[in-house]
């Protein structure tokens, strides 16, 4: 992976556009909902991309379709140069994998931590007598106390869940990592920590990853470059530096003058 | 001004004492409903799959010679026979306990079939949403419009009455709880994250359905079987009792209460023991499940 020239794009997304239909009622006609209008990004190995913009812009259908979960109307997306649609649901999941919103909605209530993270390398078909070491590196490296690894989702704090929600998304070594607004449900203090970990662990496992948010504060901490988004379309793209400093577009502008900066 | 605050005091001290008193049974009772009837239905199920042993007559055994002898708290009860004898002198207590073989045998297996067929459908419908669950739910209220006992006559009527039929019959027609519940509890949870992030990590769909999606019905599925169980026991006695259930000579208790109706005026405990039997197993099951149910914490909607 490392032999590729460093500003080979991981992730392309080519004029991407997504229409929701809403069959009407009895009542009422039948309407539909452009969430995404001819988004094209692409992403270089190593960096992460900041995705900002208001509720209801199109972020988590982007997400979703980056992760091959949903189906553009129009347009691809390719992960290391090969289309999303193409790929089995294995190769798809070695190459990239999710970190969601809701701690703790995105782990099963029914399973363990130390099973939750089985389940991928069972449906990989790891080394058997391999998984439970790399089930407890995993944890370390996400630190997660390695005694709680029999405790239930339930028993758990929001930070703790979404450590082991982290550690599942790795565990398959991918070299992209898709997180949709993984602090927002978070408690101030705790999103420091979750995204000091993104940070060191993107630096150790070398990976690129998209930050999905809608808090600039923590854009600006992650990103390399940050697109923003408005009304399904990407309103302004630039580095992080520029975007900060000189915002061209008005949405842009309104965004950072509507943030509170911390003191 | 005393005497009108001493009636009140006296009623708020008689209301707050009595108000911790009076369910303090019912508590105790719905506590134990789970060990009370987990208890019966334990001992009923030992005892059937005992027969043999406990048994000293052959059930089917005829002998015209000992004909209604009387169990043994009637004056001129025969001792070889402890609960009497039937019409046609068959040893009752054997029948009793090979009777209860048929009843949990066949709320066993019909439970199970009915659970496959149900979890199955509602699962399906429920992940798979659109067309597959209008379909599916087509199915359910198709199924809920049909009157059991009617259909179930009509079928066994047509196959001819057998215990294979039997169960088939009512396997296919008491599915639909299971059926509605593992949809509408796949329903509250398919949209949920972690699906999302196992069809991230290559999971396929069936391996969702069953590994992700069923664990989290488990509780309320067990609760619903529990509760089907005491529901297919009653309508096995009743088809039974129609003569379109189990084949005479094999006890069933349904049967033989439809036997034992000749002479339910002069011996009406003929009726009463078999009776008397398949009221408690249903008892048992019934709070065996809402014992299940208040401990599990799942709320069952009929």
């Amino acid at each position: 992976m490392n032999l590729a020239p460093a500003n080979d794009p991981i992730l392309e997304i080519r004029h991407v556009s997504r229409t929701y239909k809403f069959n009407g009622g009895l009542m009422k006609p039948a309407h539909s909902v452009k969430a995404l209008q001819d988004v094209s990004i692409s992403i270089e190995r190593g960096q992460t991309l900041g995705l900002v913009g208001e509720s209801g812009c199109g972020k988590s259908t982007l997400a979703s379709i980056m992760l091959g979960l949903n189906k553009p109307d129009s347009g691809e997306v390719l992960v290391d140069g090969k289309p999303v649609l193409s790929l089995g649901p294995l190769q798809r999941s070695q190459l990239i994998q999710p970190v969601f919103q809701d701690p703790y909605s995105s782990l099963n209530p029914a399973f363990s931590v130390y099973d939750t993270l089985m389940q991928p390398l069972r449906i990989h078909r790891s080394e058997a007598q391999d998984r439970p070491r790399r089930i407890m590196d995993m944890l370390d490296k996400v630190g997660f106390p390695r005694q709680l690894a029999n405790a239930r989702p339930g028993e758990l704090s929001g930070g703790q869940c979404q450590r082991v929600a982290i550690a599942r998304a790795l565990i398959l070594n991918p070299p992209l990592l898709i997180c949709d607004e993984p602090t927002s449900a978070l408690d101030v203090s705790v999103q420091a920590q979750v995204i000091n970990l993104l940070l060191d662990l993107k630096r150790e496992f070398g990976l690129s990853m998209v930050f999905i948010s809608h808090n600039l504060a923590v854009v600006e901490h992650l990103a390399d470059k940050v697109c923003v988004m408005y009304r399904g379309q990407i309103a302004e793209e630039a580095s992080r530096e520029a975007l900060f400093a000189n915002p061209q577009h008005a949405y842009t502008k309104e965004l950072l003058s509507a943030t509170l900066l911390p003191v | 001004m005393t005497t009108l605050n001493t009636p009140i005091a006296a009623i708020t001290a008689i209301s707050t004492e009595a108000a911790p008193r009076r369910p303090h049974w019912i508590k105790r009772c719905r506590q134990n409903s789970i060990l009370i009837g987990g208890g019966i239905l334990l001992l009923m199920t030992l005892v059937a799959l005992c027969a043999p042993l406990l048994s000293s007559y052959d059930p089917t055994l005829q002998n015209l010679d000992a004909r209604y002898s009387l169990p043994f708290w009637m004056e001129g009860t025969d001792p070889a026979h402890l609960l009497g004898t039937d019409h046609l002198g068959r040893d009752y207590l054997s029948r009793l306990i090979y009777g209860a073989r048929i009843s949990l045998g066949i709320g066993f297996s019909v439970v199970l079939v009915a659970a496959l067929i149900g979890t199955s459908l509602g699962l399906l419908a429920g992940y798979f949403g659109g067309k597959v669950d209008m379909l599916i739910s087509f199915l359910i209220t198709t199924r809920l419009s049909l009157p059991i006992v009617l259909v179930a006559l009509a079928a066994v009527a047509l196959r001819g009455a057998s215990l294979t039929t039997l169960v088939t019959v009512l396997g296919l027609l008491v599915w639909d709880q299971f059926a509605i519940v593992a949809r509408s509890g796949t329903l509250a949870i398919r949209h949920q994250e972690y699906i999302r992030a196992a069809r991230a990590t290559g999971a396929s769909h069936l391996r969702i359905m069953l590994r992700e999606i069923l664990p989290n019905l488990r509780s309320t599925l067990i609760v619903i079987a529990t509760l089907e169980m005491a529901n297919v026991i009653l309508l096995e006695s009743a088809l039974s009792f129609l003569g379109l259930g189990v084949r005479p000579p094999t006890p069933s208790w349904g049967l033989m209460i439809a036997e034992g109706r000749d002479s339910i005026l002069f011996d009406a405990w003929l009726i009463a023991l078999p009776g008397g039997m398949l009221c408690l197993l249903v008892l048992a099951v019934n709070l065996f499940g809402d014992g299940l149910r208040d401990l599990t914490g799942t709320e069952v909607k009929r």
